[in-house]
């Protein structure tokens, strides 16, 4: 409590204004600022994010986005709210009601209560759990289990093959999620946010290529995002758990699913990059920009890997995304996690120097480089050119 | 012990994202697994062959446009070679240049319609689409300077073409010849190679030599399968004899080698192009034909390389100024034989990726 400067000062404002019995209402009174704060926050980063995806996707495919409603298009998630409010809420006879209202409340409230734990500034963040990271990994499980109510509740047998499908690669990618975390834990030593940016001398996507690498991937497929968004693509047979959602109910499933990328992008910039720091210059140096500029420049810019990856991307198949998973993300945060624990035993100092960091990027990149390679040709089909199936012939003489 | 599991019909009804039209396919599934397919077309059946023996010969060139809506002028050349058959006409040199050349062109749009398409089934988000689109928008306003229309051509007509490209034709084509070979050799290192599609393409739906030649496919998809047979090489009409190009032949017949069939072409159909507008003689476009012309009584068959195959009018005749039959025979109609055989035992997931790759257009298949 005493490092979370912006409860302290607005708690001071509060307090100023009311009387002395009134106290507990101050303390109410902050931390329900700091929830509209973070809540407003997000929400806002989520509508701006659907729109700067349907622009930069415009970009990407040589075509300009939606710039029709408002300046540059900026009113276009109003008028998609709008749109969606006023349809009608329909529910199938078969549907199960309680699980049908609750599928996307739950996706919704399991992705805003992760922001309680987030720092987005120097001392500014709502609570710092001791267990933050776990915080962060065991919250949006919620979300997979909201996903399987909404296909069951839904009484759809399409909707509830694809809640199945989607449930499966879910819990698959959790695994490599969270062993991919343990390597940033054993290097931040602890499980807290504010500590894990505090303990990034140099920011861990030096220090931890393949725990980045794998924890962006399996977070993509955790969001049902590009290439694992089969749950919802079009030109698959069965269209997903939110078959039958319409209306508003559907806007809250877009909602949950977009704010899940605004969410994990805030978590790999705490993670990863710093958090709410300048990456390029240790921290007791000038920071060159305010600390919240720094994060919400890091969430725009993460926002917008996702949205390339998703541009350039095909879809795989689900028995090939269950593979991959397994075969190729868990081992690798497996190794990484190895390293890590073997480089933290040879340097066991929880302040190391730069130099000992610098060698540790280096062991990590060397390893991280070295398992990819041998990854892909292991998947590489006997080395051999994709292309070399197709010939170019002249007619022969006679064609048997 | 195997659990008994019942199998499920379900209806991929007429409107969906990625049926290329109006096509309604009822798949029988045992958990994700194809059991058996029944298709359903007809949806877009328009009775052309019932119109053309009401219309006069040069009025159903209008008709042929919209039998394949994207190869329009290769749709109009196998008419018209029908009818010169059937009226013993005599193509002028610069007409025969110019139909190869249009022909060639739209096959090149026609091929970047369906990578894209495919592209856009296995979940590439459109971008490649796009791309694709981008450069047939180049090609479609080559065709408005040539005869006004972008897709409904109705460019050819019996006994040569309708009308002389304007001036500004020849610059925008020598500007297109440049810039596309390169484009297609980009699409080919990003796409061709993508570890994601080759992973959902190679092995997919093959289709054996064997059942190929036996269902009479015809176009890339019988090429993918290995049988290096293309009518421009094989029974040259126009002047395709006197052209210098390749066939691009598979090996197994997968998907992705249909895919990678179609993306060769484009680049075997660009040097057609460029040959023609290097030896392309003066002279009138078109033989000195009357509007309402009466071929002697009889019939005649000719087929063209369509982008989709083997396309073909056989035209009775019986002195009149309209056919008293025309019969079409549809690439993409007999190409779909043999879709149950490719379907079986894959994956709903495959279902989009291989009825993708085979590119049939409905137009064709309902006439």
């Amino acid at each position: 409590m005493e490092s979370n400067t912006l409860f302290s000062n607005l708690n001071e404002i509060y307090l100023g204004l009311l009387p002395e019995s009134l106290s507990w209402a101050a303390f109410l009174g902050t931390g329900f600022t700091i929830i509209l704060i973070l809540v407003n926050a997000l929400l806002m980063l989520t509508a701006f994010g659907t729109y700067m995806e349907r622009r930069v996707l415009g970009r990407f495919q040589t075509r300009l986005g939606p710039n029709r409603v408002g300046p540059f298009g900026l009113l276009q998630p109003l008028a998609d709210l709008l749109k969606l409010i006023i349809k009608e809420d329909l529910r199938p006879v078969t549907a199960d009601r309680l699980t049908f209202f609750l599928a996307p409340v739950l996706m919704v409230t399991s992705m805003l209560v992760v922001v309680a734990v987030v720092p987005f500034g120097n001392g500014s963040f709502l609570a710092d759990l001791n267990i933050g990271v776990l915080y962060l990994v065991g919250i949006p499980t919620i979300a997979t289990v909201s996903i399987f109510l909404g296909g069951w509740g839904s009484g759809n047998r399409f909707a509830l093959l694809g809640a199945a499908r989607a449930v499966a690669m879910l819990i698959s990618y959790e695994v490599p999620m969270i062993v991919s975390l343990a390597g940033v834990l054993i290097l931040a030593g602890s499980m807290s946010l504010v500590e894990v940016v505090e303990a990034q001398r140099l920011p861990f996507i030096l220090l931890q290529p393949l725990a980045f690498f794998v924890f962006i991937v399996s977070a993509s497929a955790e969001m049902n995002r590009s290439p694992f968004d089969l749950m919802e693509a079009e030109s698959e047979l069965t269209a997903g758990f939110h078959t039958e959602f319409s209306g508003m109910r559907f806007g809250l499933v877009q909602l949950a699913e977009f704010g899940e990328v605004v969410i994990t992008s805030a978590i790999l910039s705490t993670l990863f990059l710093r958090g709410w720091e300048n990456p390029f210059i240790p921290s007791d140096w000038q920071q060159v920009l305010p600390a919240q500029i720094w994060f919400i420049g890091k969430v725009l810019f993460f926002m917008f890997i996702f949205t390339w990856i998703r541009a350039t991307l095909p879809r795989m198949r689900i028995d090939q995304v269950m593979a991959f998973a397994w075969k190729v993300l868990f081992p690798l945060a497996l190794i990484n996690m190895f390293v890590t624990a073997a480089l933290v035993v040879v340097w066991p100092d929880p302040n190391p120097t730069y130099t000992q960091l610098w060698v540790m990027v280096g062991v990590n990149w060397t390893v991280a480089i070295g398992c990819l390679a041998c990854f892909t040709r292991g998947l590489e089909r006997h080395g051999k050119k994709p292309t070399a199936s197709v010939q170019l012939v002249q007619m022969p003489a006679e064609v048997s | 012990m195997a659990l008994p599991s019942e199998s499920i019909t379900i209806n991929l009804g007429p409107q969906h994202p990625s049926t290329h039209g109006v096509f309604r396919i009822r798949v029988t599934l045992d958990g994700e697994v194809i059991q058996d397919i029944e298709p359903i077309f007809g949806y877009l059946h328009r009775g052309t062959e019932k119109l053309a023996e009401e219309r006069t010969y040069t009025q159903i060139v209008t008709l042929t446009d919209r039998l394949d809506y994207t190869s329009s002028m290769i749709n109009n050349q196998a008419y018209v070679m029908a009818t010169e058959k059937l009226a013993g006409l005599e193509v002028p040199e610069r007409g025969q240049y110019l139909r190869v050349l249009t022909a060639e062109l739209q096959r090149v749009a026609s091929h970047l319609m369906g990578i894209g398409f495919f592209l856009q089934d296995l979940g590439a988000f459109g971008t490649p689409l796009m791309y694709c689109f981008r450069e047939r928008e180049r090609i479609l306003d080559l065709f408005e300077m040539i005869c006004g229309a972008r897709v409904t051509v109705s460019y050819m007509r019996p006994g040569g073409v309708n009308q002389e490209p304007p001036p500004e034709f020849w610059p925008d084509l020598r500007d297109l010849l440049l810039d596309l070979p390169n484009y297609i050799g980009e699409l080919e290192r990003l796409i061709t190679e993508n570890e994601i599609v080759v992973a959902r393409t190679k092995g997919v739906g093959v289709l054996p030599r064997k059942l190929a030649i036996d269902s009479s496919i015809s176009g890339p998809n019988l090429r993918a399968s290995g049988v290096p047979w293309d009518l421009r090489k094989a029974d040259p009409y126009d002047i395709y004899s006197r052209m210098d190009f390749d066939i691009p032949v598979g090996s197994n017949g997968d998907s992705y080698d249909r895919f990678l069939v179609r993306v060769m072409e484009i680049h075997q159909s660009l040097r057609i192009v460029e040959q023609c507008v290097q030896q392309i003689p003066d002279g009138p476009v078109r033989a000195d034909v009357p509007y309402f012309f009466r071929p002697p009584a009889g019939d005649a068959y000719a087929h063209v390389e369509a982008s989709k195959g083997e396309l073909g009018f056989y035209l009775v005749s019986d002195g009149s100024i309209a056919p008293y039959r025309c019969k079409i025979r549809a690439p993409s109609f007999i190409n779909l034989t043999a879709l149950t055989e490719m379907l079986l035992g894959w994956k709903v997931a495959d279902l989009m990726v291989i009825f993708g790759s085979l590119d049939v257009n409905m137009g064709e298949v309902d006439r």
